[in-house]
């Protein structure tokens, strides 16, 4: 799209000011609660190995490289080295993310409390989000029980084939074949999401084959789940924060999952980050951490309804 | 016909969706943050006129289908069909009732309307946004009221009803904007 009147912002002076009031205000908060900053690099040799994020190829210097889809691992491996409570603000890019809530470059909070839990580390993001949003209604719910609530149907526990059928007639049959953790994305994002209460909707107990770097556990019924939760504000995704995987074995493991995934789906092969299992090998203390959209928070902030409003340049303006 | 994926889909791209060729007037990404990402696509059934909503898998083909808006002359209804004329070939098509729809309201001979042909046969006309018809019915106009609200119906020469300043009177001529059907203003007495 070249058209020569894109030239101009997609944000209004006001929001602009916003902006620049709320990035602020953020930082203000991790101040007061001695959370210190980490500006950790936006290009690395290394990148994720996530089946449904790709990650955009860079170079340097004929080395191939990636622009990071956030700042997870380098953070981790601080935490690693010593550095106690840690928060970045800044960028994150995913090849091909374009729309209404999405852009290829993105603001993204991420921040890890050494030895919280991640229901420390909800109560954190509610407190946050009254920051900028204060008297927000806050309700938690487990995974499972939002999900029987809208679909009458136990997550943990249906199987594979029922989950398919339910993805098929939600949407068509290019899902007959696809993973659990797939099916179970479309679902909850088209038939629960959109029914979600106002205010911040904080979803745990993820199911244990959506865990990415989440530990796994066994919930108070039995069933297994990931220590893995989500903010939902307004109905929007917002935030994705997990009780922190520390075994380095079981990372390796996830890696050649995610790896066996991508050869599954013909996706390029994406070298497991090998410094980042070492740091875990040489400890990675016990933490949660959680990723904050930023622009999206500005959206619901401004009411907006498209991310181009609340950013200075959105990807069709540069 | 070819196929387009997904990331294809733009406002006003023509594909086929259970055997119907519909519109696509919407697509919307929706990623979540560690899941497959869909598109929410809303589309118009060009045939019902009906808006669909439906996900479809990112990646995932429709076929094109053979749709072309072309600009014809209306000629004449012969009683079963309505008969248009491509104006550069003299190409005649044939509409149906079915396909003419309302564009029946505002039809005079020789006006020049959208024909929405489908695999070559008419799917759907539009009327001129704007078309000048006379009143063949309507209370008589009150003079000197040209300042004062207030309307009253009035029936075209086409068998439309519109509403009409209180002036007016039969066998005068108006202007209607057809997508609302609002009153425009007088052309001129007959």
């Amino acid at each position: 799209m070249e058209h020569i009147n894109q030239w101009q912002p997609g944000t209004s002076m006001a929001i602009l000011r916003q902006r620049s009031r709320v990035l602020s205000e953020l930082r203000n908060f991790f101040q007061q609660r001695q959370v210190i900053e980490v500006d950790v690099p936006l290009l690395s040799r290394a990148t994720v190995t996530d089946q449904n994020i790709d990650s955009i190829q860079a170079h340097n210097a004929e080395t191939d490289a990636y622009l990071q889809t956030s700042p997870e691992y380098f953070m981790k491996r601080l935490l690693a080295s010593g550095s106690g409570d840690i928060y970045s603000l800044g960028k994150a890019f995913r090849e091909a993310e374009s729309g209404r809530r999405h852009n290829p470059e993105f603001t993204l909070l991420e921040w890890y409390r050494c030895g919280w839990d991640e229901h420390q580390l909800m109560d954190e993001v509610a407190e946050l989000i009254a920051v900028l949003l204060p008297g927000i209604a806050v309700r938690r719910c487990s995974y499972a029980d939002v999900f029987i609530q809208h679909l009458q149907v136990d997550p943990h526990l249906v199987d594979l084939a029922d989950l398919q059928s339910l993805a098929v007639a939600t949407s068509s049959e290019a899902w007959a074949e696809e993973t659990r953790a797939n099916c179970l994305d479309l679902l909850f994002s088209v038939l629960i999401e959109p029914q979600l209460e106002d205010g911040l909707v904080l979803v745990y107990d993820y199911p244990a084959c959506q865990a990415a770097l989440a530990k796994c556990a066994e919930d108070s019924q039995g069933r297994q789940i990931s220590r893995r939760f989500e903010g939902f504000l307004n109905r929007v995704e917002l935030a994705n924060g997990y009780c922190e995987l520390t075994d380095a074995a079981e990372q390796a493991d996830r890696f050649a999952e995610d790896q066996r995934q991508r050869r599954l789906s013909d996706k390029a092969a994406v070298t497991a980050d090998q410094r980042l299992l070492a740091a875990m090998e040489s400890g990675l203390p016990e933490c949660a951490g959680v990723a904050l959209g930023v622009d999206r928070l500005l959206m619901q902030l401004q009411g907006a309804d498209s991310i181009d409003q609340v950013m200075p340049f959105s990807w069709d303006r540069c | 016909m070819s196929n387009y994926s997904t990331n294809e889909f733009r406002s006003g791209l023509k594909v086929m969706l259970d055997g119907d060729p519909c519109s696509i007037l919407d697509n919307e990404l929706v990623k979540p943050g560690k899941g497959q990402a869909f598109n929410r696509v809303k589309l118009r059934n060009l045939k019902t006129g009906r808006v669909l909503e439906k996900t479809f898998k990112s990646g995932e083909q429709l076929e094109a289908a053979d749709v072309m808006d072309t600009d014809m002359q209306y000629l004449y209804n012969d009683g079963d069909f309505w008969c248009f004329m491509e104006p550069d070939t003299f190409e005649q098509h044939q509409a149906t009732e079915n396909a003419v729809g309302d564009a029946l309201m505002w039809l005079s001979e020789q006006d020049t309307c959208v024909v929405t042909l489908f695999n070559g046969v008419p799917l759907s006309v539009t009327p001129p946004n704007h078309v000048e018809l006379e009143i063949v019915e309507t209370d008589p106009g009150l003079r000197g009221d040209t300042a004062q609200g207030g309307s009253k119906p009035a029936k075209l020469v086409t068998g439309a009803v519109v509403k009409v300043p209180l002036f007016l009177d039969q066998g005068e001529i108006i202007r209607v904007d057809t997508r609302t059907g609002e009153y425009q203003g007088r052309v001129s007495a007959k």
